[in-house]
């Protein structure tokens, strides 16, 4: 009597687990890149307000939303890096973009105001890439005649974990540079030079760009503006100084074309006359013949549900809604999933 | 008259069965461990080939590890780690030593148990917010009131010069070593007090009784006795260190790179483990994270297998 006692409340646990389980089955589950993460969950919260249907992202990282896809673990993989053409191909699998963003260069330098130092693409790729050294050196105060740059070290603030935000702001510096490809490289983790200083994910870069005088660092817009951080006014391709916004960021997707495979136009650098040059949209990744109808159409609802009703949802929280064109480009494209 | 006997043969055969199954399941524990200890193995050394057979064992001195290029070597991280665990060490070794000796020898009984729960409760915090605390308000203050005096202390000495250049940023090497110190501190605090304990009052009196004083009955009595148990904790200590993974991630720098100033940021075996594996693109560089696992593994077992030799050789000299 004693052994049934004790078992009791360990078989009444496993049930229940087991009934909440079968439950969370039901729900539309998706992983992959942190950046994403705070939209996709407000838009699950909104979502299951309004129609009583669950969606569950993890924000596992870029490199784990993909692995997860293709082990078809979850129903959609979140990804800050687009995968090429045959990539999808070979996998059956469709990408979308689901909301943009941009990358922000930010600064510490006293007694200097947000937007007053300005920056070009090559002298950017130069300091990022260890050549400049000190905040008065010939090609910084070239561009900035009238400001009074002091004669400080530079100290670059990256990002120590492998990171999508790496990976744009490095491929727009490449873009620049190709001196920077060649000593820092692009993409997810990269070979920063002697005077950078490794910070864990945008709040590990924020922190020591506050705390280090001379530091020069980059983070997602909407991390520098929650954390009141000094913008760069940085020059676009149009030759336009810019300062970070949303308005800025919706230029850059104005010109590029999303009618390409994978919807995942380069968006750096754009010729748009306001547009923010580190520009990037997260993309979504889904089956396009899935084994479970339920589950597929679980994911094209959600998408087409956040699409029209979560825009304001992403302003709020520091992002960047897709142009209305692109989004029928993305509904069509939803219509692949089955 | 027989049945007695028979029902105590009974009870006996119960008895031996019990213990048979005892041991069975004992021993299927024990084995579990094992099992796990060599699965691990097998694996990190499978998923590390792929790198180990491109690098070779050049891998454990070449200090680049760069992943856009592919090239990847060891030593900036295993310098890393041994850098702030050896000043982890050098700092936690003594103060622990003090705050066990005051718990078992000076301190008043009334004191003694919430000074001890105190020294417990700092070995429960989880260590993220060791690496907060680190990042937010130890390197601040670190960097502003103590790392320009050092370096106008140091002056123009020639080694010491080089060991505290470079700008003060408050995180780095020195600041990991001593956010590490902290951490483990109430491990070997406590294993020392717990051995220190074991000495048999007799002993201790009996040396009062001759008239020692107390740093002699410390050094001639309770240190010979209980040294196994010192150096077990100062291990236990050590392994805590070269392991410990968020604190450090958040107050090293996360650089790779070797400069020889403490000052300038590095990073560890474990720190580049947690944040690059997430996002690490399979193949030489998933491969190379796995190999700098195989590393770490090595390295705790090296210094385990010291810690028994110089248990050993502790048990060896007081037998004789």
């Amino acid at each position: 009597m004693r052994k049934t006692h004790f078992l009791k409340p360990i078989l009444v646990a496993i049930l229940f687990s087991a009934g909440t389980y079968s439950a969370q089955a039901a729900d539309t589950t998706g992983a992959g890149a942190t950046f994403p993460y705070a939209i996709y969950t407000k838009w699950a919260e909104k979502y299951k307000a309004a129609t009583g249907q669950r969606v569950n992202y993890q924000g596992i990282g870029s490199s784990g939303g993909v692995k997860q896809i293709k082990a078809k673990t979850v129903d959609f993989g979140g990804t800050d890096a687009p995968l090429k053409d045959s990539e999808l191909d070979a996998a059956g699998l469709t990408q979308f973009p689901a909301v943009m963003g941009g990358v922000t260069i930010v600064v510490n330098l006293p007694g200097i105001a947000s937007g007053q130092v300005k920056l070009d693409g090559p002298v950017s790729a130069e300091i990022f890439r260890g050549a400049i050294t000190k905040w008065n050196d010939a090609k910084i105060t070239a561009l900035n005649p009238g400001v009074a740059l002091p004669n400080t070290a530079i100290t670059v603030a990256h990002r120590s974990d492998g990171s999508g935000t790496t990976f744009v702001f490095t491929h727009y510096l490449a873009k620049q540079s190709t001196a920077f490809l060649r000593d820092v490289g692009a993409g997810n983790t990269v070979n920063w030079p002697a005077n950078g200083v490794g910070g864990k994910g945008n709040p590990g870069v924020a922190a020591n760009v506050q705390k280090i005088a001379g530091a020069i660092g980059y983070v997602d817009i909407a991390d520098a503006m929650q954390n009141k951080m000094n913008f760069v006014a940085l020059k676009n391709k149009a030759g336009n100084y810019i300062v970070p916004n949303q308005a800025a960021v919706e230029a850059a997707a104005m010109s590029a074309n999303f009618k390409v495979k994978g919807m995942a136009p380069d968006l750096l650098d754009q010729s748009h006359k306001n547009a923010w040059p580190i520009t990037s949209a997260t993309y979504v990744l889904a089956y396009k013949k899935g084994a479970d109808a339920a589950r597929q159409k679980g994911v094209v609802d959600f998408f087409s549900w956040s699409l029209h009703n979560g825009q304001k949802m992403a302003e709020e929280l520091g992002f960047v809604p897709l142009p209305p064109s692109v989004v029928k480009m993305v509904e069509a494209e939803m219509k692949n999933i089955k | 008259m027989t049945e007695p006997v028979d029902l105590h043969a009974g009870r006996v055969a119960v008895f031996r069965r019990q213990d048979r199954l005892f041991h069975g399941v004992t021993q299927f524990f024990a084995s579990i461990v094992f099992l796990t200890l060599f699965g691990i193995l097998v694996s990190l050394g499978v998923e590390a080939y792929p790198s180990l057979s491109t690098f070779g064992m050049a891998f454990v001195w070449t200090d680049v590890w760069d992943a856009p290029d592919e090239k990847f070597g060891a030593l900036i991280q295993i310098y890393g780690t041994l850098a702030t665990s050896v000043i982890a060490l050098l700092i936690a070794v003594p103060v622990s030593f003090g705050v066990a000796l005051f718990l078992t020898e000076t301190c008043p009984i009334w004191l003694r148990r919430p000074l001890g729960t105190a020294v417990e409760l700092l070995a429960g915090i989880p260590s993220i917010v060791y690496g907060i605390w680190g990042l937010f308000v130890f390197a601040p203050l670190f960097a502003e009131h103590v790392q320009p005096h050092l370096q106008a202390a140091v002056g123009d000495i020639p080694v010491l010069r080089g060991l505290f250049a470079g700008a003060p940023m408050g995180i780095g090497i020195l600041t990991a070593g001593l956010v590490l110190s902290l951490m483990v501190i109430p491990f070997v605090a406590s294993v020392m007090r717990d051995v220190f304990e074991t000495t048999p009052p007799v002993l201790k009196e009996s040396a009062y009784g001759v008239g020692c004083t107390q740093w002699e009955v410390v050094t001639r009595i309770v240190l010979p006795y209980t040294r196994v148990g010192v150096i077990g904790g100062i291990m236990l200590g050590l392994g805590r260190a070269l392991g410990e993974t968020m604190a450090v991630t958040f107050v090293i720098g996360n650089a790779n790179r070797i400069t020889g100033s403490l000052f300038s940021p590095g990073t560890s075996i474990a720190s580049t483990l947690a944040n690059e594996f997430g996002e690490a693109s399979p193949g030489l560089h998933l491969s190379s994270l796995f190999a700098l696992g195989l590393v770490l593994f090595v390295i705790t077992f090296l210094v385990l297998a010291a810690s028994n030799w110089l248990i050993a050789r502790g048990r060896a000299k007081a037998g004789r």
